[in-house]
């Protein structure tokens, strides 16, 4: 049993285990706040999301909804795991994922293309858009983070200056992608049955879980994952081997902006969601996937299940009686778990010692003996 | 119990683990009041952690601290500290932009109605300076003094809190043969006036010199404590090592042919300053020949070495290796072409820190089809096999075998890794930058014995050393850098050390080209 809870990977379940427990603490104690009585039938209703539903085909159908906002959640995800492995912090995956946002839809929409070439598209536009950093930083040593935040805010504005064009006429949202161009959505693969017929159900889904175990793979097994994570750790010694360590830089961010964009991707061109072209921020999604990157445990397949996590409860959020609490609870809740995912690292370093504690205790008791 | 009272401080019986490891294994130290008492141990015997015990850094599992024959606790720094348990760490713990005198009251501020009172603190800090023999300007910013000087300082901010026990962890790593005396004089000033002295070392001739007694430590164990007027060198390499050390290295003359490393006219810009580090420098290499670049750290060796295995950029000159002009060549191609590289500091360049033991052995050739296939993937079992096949042949000791951290090796043994890597990949120009930095006299004869077995299979060796005992055994040629460029050349058997140290202070130099 002890062994069992010194291993790295089970403590990195349980200090993620902690964090949800406490943040879900803190959001109680805020409902309770703000309104005593509703709060425990609140916190139920987040945590329970599509089982709300009475009937389990509605239960399918929602569920199907909640992954289909999970799957850009991870890729977003996996594009901050991957920089991180080179040492950088790309909190440009928002603007990555806007750059490619918009790439998708205006392939779709301006110019009818088919999804294939949309998604292309969109893997471009959020690589170049890592790649410009990535170069910024490889040649002038450009903080990541500054250039990054910088460019979230160029992507956006160029976006809705793109999309402006495809527009519906009476409101801010671009046209609807199933009835202007039908064949730039997804596949489904007959996926959209499992859920009750959810249209928005795609290849997105399992694709992005592929996508996780790849990652896990080209990390830890091969020569580029090797190179990569050694120029991240370690330039100098990466230079002295004779790594490229500069284009180690600029390759990982541009798979980085690849993945934030195909994110993007999986989610616009389903059709659940249309762009505003009037929106002032940049969508969550490439923040939110800080926060399941690092409540995954810097684990792409922990991230699997974070994501899905943080998803299900901003889900679930919006099932909240309005009336009662406002719209933004759900994304307070979220956020304080977010806020709490910093402290995983911190847990874990609170668990290893207890451990060694205990074992160290043993060791004097047998002497005893 | 009056016999007790002898001792300042008394470590009994001390028991530390790590994991995989017992560091200190029943140790038992006995310091006495007035005497200077070395510990002397191999890399990874436990002295540091010894220390650290000492020091507060560490708890130990079992055993006891007596200070003047009382038990004591020391679960930190701060404790040691109060008990006047004061030490200099091999790696200077000063604020490089303060001065001197500012770095020594850090943390001990006289202060009057909250108000700093410098002069008082100098008025001490010039009494102790005096008393004790130790120059210093108190005024001076760190980062423009000496090594020597700034290890001035760290003893004074330790007689500035009226330590009593000094300890000093290897202090002569880092000073010059003159510093190095100068220092010995001190350490013996200080006992003289009653302070109780540690000196951690692995160099006999230096304990021989100042030591009253010395405890010697192998493999966490404590081997026993000797009155140095009762012993010699050998007897002291024997305890460390348990076995014969030879001292004189054992090698055949150099039997040089043809030319491997051709520099020409070579200039390499300095990275702190605006001048050239290395300035017009031409000489050349042959196989079956060991080179020595002599000289005072600081005058070119380092960007020298960096200019040949293109870490830093050539701005001109010409560097042929095996015939193939390399100056501006890639790093990696450097190394197909027969480069090997010991570089001088294993933390930055020589080895991943946090990767294990096995993915550092195969850092030059992971990418090789012997340990990664043509889809990118790596060989993991291959990557192991060969790990452990170089592990055992060098002798690379570590906790948990190939798959240990890099991190978690003692300092000799990630030494004794980079060299297996290098030398492994039977690089026809070695070039190997204080190979022996750090190391305990074992390690160093294996170190002498591996350079010297390289070069008599014919490929050519560019020795960087700062040690002019290792300059004068190991080498077959000496070339003297001072101030960027090469001011001599000398063959080991007709110089001697003082005629060395002349040219490396820049006292003389060779018109260079007119002589053999």
């Amino acid at each position: 049993m002890r062994k069992f809870l010194s291993r790295p990977a089970v403590q990195s379940i349980i200090a993620a285990l902690l964090c949800i427990l406490l943040g879900l603490l803190v959001g109680y104690v805020a409902l309770l706040i703000i309104n005593p009585a509703g709060a425990t039938e609140a916190i139920v209703t987040i945590l329970k999301n599509y089982f709300t539903y009475p009937t389990a085909a509605a239960a399918r159908k929602y569920l199907g909804n909640t992954l289909v906002k999970a799957a850009p959640l991870l890729m977003c995800a996996l594009s901050i795991q991957f920089c991180y492995q080179v040492g950088l912090f790309n909190i440009g995956a928002a603007g990555q994922y806007v750059a490619g946002a918009g790439a998708a839809l205006f392939c779709a929409l301006s110019l009818n293309l088919h999804w294939s070439i949309c998604l292309l598209a969109a893997i471009a536009a959020g690589g170049i858009f890592g790649a410009i950093v990535g170069f910024l930083k490889a040649y002038l040593n450009v903080n990541e983070v500054i250039s990054g935040i910088m460019l979230n805010w160029i992507g956006l504005y160029s976006v809705n200056m793109l999309l402006t064009g495809v527009k519906e006429v009476a409101s801010p949202y671009t046209v609807n992608l199933a009835n202007t161009n039908p064949g730039a959505i997804l596949p489904s693969l007959g996926l959209d049955r499992l859920f009750s017929n959810n249209k928005y159900v795609t290849v997105a889904i399992p694709l992005s879980i592929i996508f996780a175990i790849l990652i896990k793979i080209v990390l830890s097994k091969t020569v580029f994952g090797y190179e990569i994570r050694a120029t991240g750790i370690a330039r100098d010694a990466a230079k002295y081997s004779g790594m490229k360590e500069k284009r180690n830089v600029i390759v990982s961010l541009f798979i980085g902006g690849a993945l934030a964009g195909t994110g993007a991707a999986f989610l616009y061109l389903t059709g659940y969601e249309q762009w505003s072209v009037t929106q002032s921020s940049v969508p969550g999604m490439g923040f939110n996937g800080i926060a399941a990157t690092f409540l995954g445990g810097l684990d792409p397949i922990g991230t699997i299940f974070s994501s899905y996590f943080i998803q299900h409860i901003t889900s679930g959020g919006s099932y909240l009686d309005k009336n009662i609490y406002p719209s933004q609870i759900s994304d307070f809740i979220s956020a304080i778990i977010i806020y709490l995912c910093g402290f995983v690292l911190f847990f874990k370093l609170f668990l290893t010692s207890v451990m060694k504690k205990k074992n160290t205790k043993t060791e004097g008791e047998g002497g005893d003996r | 119990m009056e016999e007790k009272n002898e001792y300042a401080i008394e470590m009994l019986n001390i028991t530390k683990r790590f994991p995989g490891i017992i560091a200190n294994d029943n140790v038992t130290l006995q310091l006495k009041r007035g005497e200077i008492h070395a510990l002397l141990g191999e890399n990874g015997a436990g002295k540091s952690t010894l220390m650290s015990v000492l020091f507060g850094l560490y708890q130990a599992e079992e055993g006891t601290i007596k200070k003047d024959g009382k038990t004591v606790e020391i679960k930190s720094p701060n404790d040691a500290n109060a008990l006047g348990i004061g030490m200099v760490h091999q790696h200077f713990k000063l604020v490089q932009c303060f001065t001197v005198l500012d770095n020594i009251i850090l943390g001990q501020e006289t202060t009057q109605h909250g108000l700093l009172r410098k002069d008082l603190a100098r008025k001490k800090i010039l009494d102790l300076s005096e008393k004790y023999g130790l120059k210093v300007d108190p005024d001076a910013l760190i980062e423009d003094i000496t090594v020597g000087m700034q290890q001035r300082t760290e003893i004074l901010k330790m007689l500035y809190r009226d330590n009593e026990i000094l300890i000093f962890d290897e202090p002569t790593a880092v000073l010059t043969p003159a510093e190095i005396e100068e220092l010995m004089k001190i350490m013996k000033n200080l006992a003289n006036e009653g302070k109780s002295i540690l000196f951690i070392s692995h160099k006999l001739a230096e304990i021989m010199a100042v030591a009253d007694r010395c405890t010697v430590l192998r493999r966490g164990k404590c081997i026993g404590t000797v009155n140095i007027s009762e012993t010699d060198p050998n007897a002291l390499s024997r305890m460390m090592v348990g076995r014969n050390v030879q001292f004189v290295v054992d090698k055949k003359d150099a039997e040089p042919k043809d030319v491997i490393l051709h520099v020409e006219n070579l200039t390499v810009p300095s990275k702190l300053h605006n001048n050239n580090a290395v300035n017009n420098v031409s000489f050349d290499v042959r196989a079956g020949e060991i080179v020595c670049i002599a000289g005072i750290d600081g005058n070119g060796q380092t960007e020298l070495v960096y200019g040949l295995s293109g870490l830093e950029n050539c701005t001109s000159g010409k560097i042929v290796l095996n015939g193939k002009e390399i100056q501006s060549a890639p790093i990696r191609s450097r190394y197909a072409a027969g480069l090997g590289h010991i570089p001088e500091d294993r933390h930055k360049h020589g080895l991943v820190l946090d990767y294990s033991l096995m993915n550092n052995l195969v850092l030059r050739s992971y990418f090789e089809p012997e340990f990664s296939t043509k889809y990118g993937f790596l060989k993991k079992p291959q990557i192991q096999e060969y790990a452990e096949g170089l592990i055992e042949r060098y002798d690379i000791r570590s906790g948990q075998g190939a798959t240990t951290m890099a991190r978690a090796m003692s300092g000799g043994n990630q030494q004794k890794a980079i060299i297996a890597r290098e030398l492994d990949r039977e690089p026809s120009l070695l070039l190997a930058v204080q190979p022996t930095r750090g190391l305990d006299v074992g390690a160093i004869e294996g170190v002498h014995k591996e350079l010297i077995a390289h070069r008599d299979k014919g490929n050519g060796i560019l020795l960087v050393s700062l040690e002019l005992d290792e300059v004068m055994s190991v080498s077959d040629r000496i070339l003297v850098m001072y101030e960027g460029e090469i001011v001599g050349e000398f063959d080991p058997k007709t110089t001697t050390p003082e005629e060395l140290g002349l040219y490396m202070a820049g006292a003389r130099r060779k018109e260079m080209g007119k002589n053999a």
